[in-house]
């Protein structure tokens, strides 16, 4: 890995803080998702972010938001929430409501809202893959200096499409950054039984693309080398393979509650020593940039933050039955009736 | 006036004066390039655009064999705003982007209720060609006539497959674009001016007739045309209804049609059962059960994977023989 564990931390007190305040809202908002998910005010299939917060905050922190093109897959509130969607949307699409991203239509793995860069929200394991590298390379098409954040899990970068994807990226000279949120499951097998070599950082090599593992739990670091990372891609016009080692410590989606199938208690509670939320808390009080009352208080303006959005998602109507037919075609409706 | 051509040429000329036209619209898929494609429909295209291997031009875009992907790319750049257009070297390859075309493509529009296009056109030689046996053969029309957020088109003529490209490469939805390869060779008319077009989803009538409406689309219009010819000399005057569009479908001109005769056959090179035709069949027996005088009709390809021996390929491929017998049938 490229991380060092002891670094100098030049941040700002007040980037910090924010970078805390988002990782704690997408963890509340999640939990909230969870809680919602349980009450069955929503349905489907939902995944939660829980334990990842550092890695899509980091990489968010270092685009620029509404022009680079974001995509992933249906582990996806977490990227919407931080390039700008509003929550009630992102909520209320979880909920099915018409205030939601997708008036209802597209649920918790399909949100989007390409005005601020984010195109989904896509539910075909690897499928949304080739798309990512194909916004990237309009922006190439067309001479703009866009990149793609082109997110994946680690069970995706098993996809055949994934290896069609990097030839074409490296063969085109795509800017696209294709990053592996490797959260050591796909789904509830764990990498060693479903990638021959755990090292999945090493698949963007024989594509001659630039490839490196690192750390997704380290919100400062990641920010720095996604920094880094973006801006080499959007210089030199070519695609990046980046495994971000991360963990989800809520299950793959909402309807795996019985975790201990594929994992141990022991495993969990090891993991929970690396929450990248608590690391952070811990860097900021030790340089005297944060207090435990204040960091109380910010968790507890959150939590009535998030209750506020989902009051008002929650208030929203469920769509209309006649917007059924609505928006298959941009310009017509398709044969009706059963 | 206008401009004699073959069908394979109409389509050449029109992708070309949509390219000129618009910097936006391109073309990707295997060997179109130096190599023109394998059915030459991209012929002179490097000449007149460049290609990637000379300079930093993606207009007309080598892919490798790669089709789930490479289809991919196309449809990520159609979301970015571009008007790919996709050469499928044969429809049977599009099985490999099946994915893509209907999981991706032809959801994303409702997705995200409407806040991302995918203006893109999926073209290439579907159904039989000759003796490419089974992995090659296959006519996907069906298929993709199923899906929702597809519209699928398959002109018969040399007139409209020039003017449907346009309507398709100017179409803010995913358009399947069906070229049978048997209709490349087809000659006939196309105008001067390049501003023409001929709408999707509209059928039309390629000949009148009063007794009996042979219903069609792609190379089994041109059939029925012959078929036609064969029941004039039985003293049958049949119309011939070419359908073009199959996604969306114009019944109206289907149903009038069948009103005025109060017969139908339904024709389609597809495997029979469960082909497109049978939708077709249903909606007029739904519709205008009580305009008919006969049962309905229907004449399919076999339903055996294609061989290769070009009798037996003959045999699976419906010809217009095979049409007259249906007319006969059903009385």
């Amino acid at each position: 890995m490229a991380n060092k564990a002891d670094y100098k931390i030049t941040e700002s007190a007040a980037e910090l803080e924010e970078h805390l305040r988002d990782m704690l809202f997408i963890r509340h908002f999640e939990e909230k998702c969870n809680r919602v998910y349980r009450e069955g005010k929503a349905g489907g299939y939902m995944h939660v972010y829980i334990g990842m917060e550092a890695l899509a905050v980091g990489w968010m922190k270092a685009i620029r938001k509404g022009y680079d093109y974001v995509i992933t897959a249906y582990r996806d509130h977490a990227h919407a929430l931080l390039l700008g969607t509003p929550p009630v949307a992102v909520l209320g699409e979880v909920m099915g409501r018409s205030c939601g991203t997708a008036g209802g239509k597209g649920g918790s793995m399909h949100i989007y809202d390409p005005k601020n860069g984010f195109y989904g929200g896509w539910g075909i394991v690897g499928g949304h893959v080739p798309l990512g590298a194909g916004l990237a390379f309009a922006a190439r098409y067309r001479g703009e200096d866009r990149v793609c954040l082109n997110f994946m899990g680690d069970g995706a970068s098993n996809q055949g499409v994934v290896f069609e994807t990097l030839n074409m990226a490296s063969l085109w000279d795509i800017p696209c950054v294709f990053i592996i949120e490797n959260n050591e499951f796909a789904m509830g097998t764990r990498l060693e039984y479903h990638a021959s070599d755990k090292e999945l950082w090493k698949r963007g090599l024989p594509f001659d693309i630039r490839s490196e593992r690192i750390d997704g739990m380290d919100v400062i670091q990641m920010k720095r080398q996604a920094t880094e990372i973006v801006e080499w891609c959007r210089k030199e016009q070519r695609p990046a393979w980046i495994e971000v080692m991360t963990y989800r410590y809520s299950g793959h989606g909402a309807a795996d509650n019985d975790r201990q199938l594929y994992r141990t208690k022991e495993e969990e509670d090891l993991a929970w020593t690396r929450d990248p939320i608590a690391r952070l808390k811990k860097q900021m009080m030790e340089l005297g940039y944060l207090t435990e009352e204040k960091y109380d208080a910010m968790d507890e303006e959150l939590i009535e933050e998030v209750e506020k959005i989902y009051i008002e998602a929650d208030a929203s109507p469920h769509p209309e039955p006649d917007e059924v037919y609505d928006n298959i075609y941009s310009d017509m409706k398709p044969e009706m009736g059963h | 006036m206008g401009i004699e051509t073959t069908y394979r040429d109409a389509l050449n000329q029109s992708i070309e004066e949509e390219m000129l036209k618009n910097p936006e619209v391109f073309i990707m898929g295997e060997d179109i390039g130096r190599y023109q494609g394998t059915f030459k429909v991209t012929r002179g295209f490097v000449e007149k655009f460049g290609s990637r291997q000379d300079q930093y031009n993606y207009r007309i875009l080598d892919t490798p064999i790669t089709e789930c992907g490479f289809t991919g790319i196309g449809i990520g750049a159609a979301m970015a705003g571009l008007r790919p257009i996709v050469e499928f070297m044969t429809m049977s390859f599009s099985i490999l982007a099946l994915d893509q075309i209907i999981n991706h493509a032809a959801k994303v529009h409702y997705m995200t209720n409407g806040e991302v296009k995918c203006p893109i056109v999926f073209r290439g030689p579907g159904g039989a060609a000759k003796q490419l046996s089974a992995q090659h053969s296959h006519s996907m029309d069906g298929w993709y006539a199923h899906v929702p957020g597809l519209k699928v088109v398959a002109p018969a003529t040399t007139l409209d497959a020039y003017g449907m490209m346009k309507s398709a490469i100017a179409d803010d939805n995913p358009v399947i674009f069906y070229e049978n390869p048997g209709l490349y060779t087809l000659k006939g008319v196309i105008p001067e001016d390049q501003n023409f077009t001929v709408p999707i989803g509209k059928s039309q009538i390629l000949k009148e007739g009063k007794d009996i409406s042979l219903i069609g689309y792609s190379r089994m219009t041109q059939v029925n045309l012959a078929a036609a010819e064969l029941l004039a000399k039985d003293g049958i005057d049949a119309e011939v209804v070419d359908v073009r569009t199959l996604l969306p479908l114009d019944t109206e001109t289907i149903y009038n049609s069948v009103r005025k005769t109060h017969r139908a056959v339904v024709t389609y090179e597809d495997w029979r059962s469960g082909g497109f035709g049978a939708e077709i069949a249903a909606r007029i027996q739904e519709d205008c059960f009580n305009d008919l005088d006969a049962p309905i009709g229907r004449v399919g390809g076999l339903n055996v994977p294609m061989p290769y021996a070009r009798n037996l390929e003959l045999l699976c491929i419906p010809s217009e023989e095979d049409v007259v017998k249906a007319v006969h049938k059903i009385g």
